[in-house]
C-alpha cells in the first residue's frame, strides 16, 4: 500500500501534510508522534472513513494493488474488503453473537454457505488467539466477552472480510497489560500474511512488534525507517527527542 | 499455510462476495433517492397547509385586526386582539402548571425511578395518559372544575391543557436524560457529588436540548387545541378581566369564524390560522434562542486578560 502528497483539511485546520509513504507487505508499521498530529486522521484515509464525517477533505492518492482508492471510478465498499479495520475501542455489534460478529462482513456481503462461514470463524478466531477462549460460547451476546476479548474479536471481525491491510488505531490502548501482550502476539503472528499499519502512543509497543516507524509531528512527516533505526539512529532532531521523551 | 497460499484462499473468499459493483451503486442511489423521496412527501403537507393559511389570511392582517375586539357576528367588524391575548396567556399559564410538573416527573423516571415497579406504572399510565382524545380531557376539566367553581374559566382551560402536556413533557425528558452517557452521573458521582446536584447540573443540562424540544412539542399541541378550550374558558369577544371569567383563544375563534356564513369572516379564520402559526412559531425560535443560544462568548483566556487589565 501506498499513499503520494496525502492532504487533509478539517474546516480550517490542515491536520495532515504531503504525507507520501510506503507499507510493505508482510510487515507491520508503527505511526507515532504526539497526540493531535494526524495520526489517526491519516490511517483513516486508508479506508476511506473520511467519507463518513463530512467535514474532512482528502487530497491526494492511495494506492492498492496499483489502483488510487480516490479515484471516482473506485468503489468505496470494494476497497475497503482489501482493507480491515481495528478501532481505538472495541465496538462489536452489540445486538449479535460471537459467532454473527465475526462473520458479520461476509455474511452481510453475500456468502450464505454455512461450512465456508464455519471455517472463517474458526480461521479467524485463531488467528485473533481468541478461539480457545471461545469456541464453546459462540452464541453468546459478543458484549459478554471482557474488554480484551472483545478488541480481538475485532480483529478477528477485520480479518474475516479477508483483507490485504490491516489498520489498526490504538488497538490495545484501552487495555489491560495482558491484553495488550495477546493483542501485540497477534499482531507479531499476522504479519506473516498481512501489511499492518498501527497508530500507537505507546513507544514501547513500536519497539515491540512494529518492522518500520513513521513519526508525524503536526501533520508533517518527520522521519520513517526501520524502528530500530529511529528508536537507536534518528536522524532528525525531533525525532530523537520525541523518542527520548523530552516532549510529547 | 504458506503466504502465497493463504494469499490465493483470500482472493478465492472474496471472490465470493455480492461483486457487481455497479448494480450494488445502483441500488445505493434508488434507495438514498426512495429515503429522500419519503422524506420530502412527508414535508409536501406542511408546506400545502402553510401556503394556504399565507394565501388566505394574509389579506386579512392589519393592525387592526390584531389589536382590536371582534363586534357583533355579521357586522364585518372581524378582529382578533383577545384571541391572541388569551392564546399566550393560556399557554403560559399551563405551561406554569404542567412544565414544572412534566420535567420534575420525567426526572424521577429517568433518574430514581428507572426499572422501579411505580415507575413501570407510571410510565404505562403516562403513555395511555397521552392518547386519550382532548376533547375527554376537556369534558373532564369541564366536570372537575367549571361545574364545580359553577362558571367557565381560565383556571379550568389551564388546567386542561397541563393534562395534555405534562404526560409529553415527562416522557420526553425522560428520553432526553437517558441518552445522557453513563459515565458522566459515574463522574459526577465520583466527585463526592450528591445524585440530586449530579442530576440538576450535569445530566439536565446535558439533556438540555432534548428536554426543550419535547417542552416546545407539547406548547405547539396545547396551542393549537380547541376541543378543551370550548368546555371551559368558552370564548369571549372582549380583552382579558380575570382568571376566573371566559376568555377567548386562538383556536376557539378559528373555530368560531368557520361557524359563520359570512366571507369576511372565512377570510378572518384563515388570518387568525396564520396568526397562530406565527405564533407558535415565534415562540419556539424565541424559546430556543434564549436556552440555546451560545453563552460561552469570550475565551477563558480573554475574561482573564481583560480581568487583569481591570484589576
Amino acid at each position: 500500500m501506498v499513499t503520494e502528497n496525502i492532504n487533509i483539511h478539517y474546516g480550517d485546520v490542515h491536520a495532515v501534510k504531503n504525507m507520501t509513504l510506503r507499507f510493505p507487505e508482510k510487515s507491520v508499521t508503527a505511526l507515532i508522534g504526539p497526540s493531535g498530529c494526524g495520526k489517526t486522521t491519516y490511517l483513516r484515509c486508508l479506508n476511506r472513513m473520511h467519507d463518513m464525517t463530512q467535514s474532512a477533505r482528502v487530497a491526494g492518492r492511495v494506492l492498492l494493488d496499483g489502483a488510487d482508492l480516490y479515484d471516482k471510478s473506485i468503489d468505496p465498499i470494494y476497497h475497503r474488503r482489501k482493507v480491515g479495520m481495528v478501532f481505538q475501542k472495541p465496538n462489536p455489534f452489540p445486538t449479535m453473537s460471537i459467532y454473527d460478529n465475526v462473520v458479520a462482513g461476509v455474511k452481510l456481503n453475500g456468502v450464505r454457505n454455512r461450512s465456508i462461514l464455519d471455517e472463517i470463524v474458526e480461521d479467524c478466531l485463531k488467528m485473533a488467539y481468541l478461539w480457545d477462549e471461545v469456541k464453546d460460547i459462540l452464541r453468546k451476546p459478543a458484549l459478554e466477552l471482557s474488554g480484551g476479548q472483545q478488541q480481538r474479536l475485532c480483529i478477528a471481525r477485520a480479518l474475516a472480510i479477508q483483507p490485504e491491510v490491516l489498520l489498526m488505531d490504538e488497538p490495545a490502548s484501552a487495555l489491560d497489560p495482558i491484553a495488550t501482550q495477546k493483542i501485540e502476539e497477534t499482531i507479531t503472528e499476522l504479519k506473516k500474511d498481512y501489511c499492518i499499519i498501527i497508530v500507537t502512543h505507546n513507544m514501547q509497543q513500536a519497539i515491540r512488534c512494529s518492522d518500520y516507524t513513521a513519526f508525524m509531528y503536526l501533520g508533517d512527516l518527520i522521519e520513517v525507517g526501520k524502528t530500530k533505526q529511529i528508536f537507536e539512529r534518528p536522524r532528525e532532531q525531533l525525532t530523537a527527542k520525541y523518542v527520548q521523551g523530552q516532549f510529547g | 499455510m504458506s503466504f502465497e497460499e493463504r494469499q490465493q484462499k483470500r482472493a478465492q473468499i472474496r471472490s465470493m462476495f455480492r461483486s457487481n459493483v455497479r448494480r450494488r451503486l445502483l441500488v445505493d442511489k434508488i434507495v438514498i433517492g426512495v429515503v429522500v423521496a419519503c422524506a420530502l412527501i412527508a414535508i409536501i403537507p406542511l408546506f400545502w397547509i402553510l401556503g394556504t393559511a399565507v394565501y388566505g389570511g394574509l389579506p386579512a392582517l392589519s393592525w387592526a385586526f390584531l389589536t382590536e375586539e371582534p363586534g357583533a357576528v355579521g357586522s364585518g367588524e372581524i378582529s382578533i386582539g383577545p384571541a391572541i391575548q388569551g392564546t399566550l396567556i393560556i399557554i403560559g399559564l399551563s405551561s406554569l402548571i404542567g412544565l414544572p410538573i412534566g420535567v420534575m416527573g420525567g426526572v424521577y423516571l429517568a433518574e430514581f425511578g428507572q426499572g422501579s415497579r411505580l415507575a413501570k406504572q407510571i410510565r404505562f399510565y403516562m403513555d395511555v395518559f397521552m392518547q386519550i382524545p382532548s376533547i375527554v380531557i376537556g369534558i373532564f376539566a369541564f366536570l372537575a372544575v367549571v361545574l364545580i367553581l359553577g362558571h367557565f374559566s381560565v383556571w379550568a382551560g389551564a388546567f386542561a391543557l397541563s393534562l395534555i402536556m405534562f404526560p409529553i413533557v415527562a416522557r420526553s425528558t425522560e428520553e432526553a436524560m437517558r441518552m445522557v452517557p453513563w459515565t458522566y452521573r459515574e463522574a459526577g458521582a465520583a466527585l463526592g457529588l450528591s445524585k440530586a446536584v449530579v442530576t440538576m447540573r450535569v445530566v439536565l443540562s446535558h439533556a438540555k436540548k432534548g428536554i426543550l424540544t419535547g417542552i416546545l412539542l407539547s406548547i405547539s399541541r396545547v396551542g393549537g387545541e380547541t376541543a378543551p378550550l370550548i368546555m371551559t374558558i368558552l370564548g369571549s369577544s372582549v380583552f382579558f378581566e380575570d382568571l376566573d371569567t371566559p376568555m377567548d383563544a386562538l383556536p376557539l375563534r378559528i373555530w368560531r369564524f368557520s361557524l359563520q356564513p359570512y366571507d369576511e369572516a372565512r377570510m378572518a379564520g384563515w388570518g387568525a390560522a396564520l396568526t397562530l402559526v406565527l405564533v407558535i412559531f415565534a415562540i419556539h425560535v424565541g424559546v430556543r434562542y434564549f436556552f440555546l443560544r451560545d453563552r460561552s462568548g469570550k475565551s477563558l483566556s480573554e475574561t482573564l486578560r481583560l480581568r487583569r487589565h481591570r484589576g
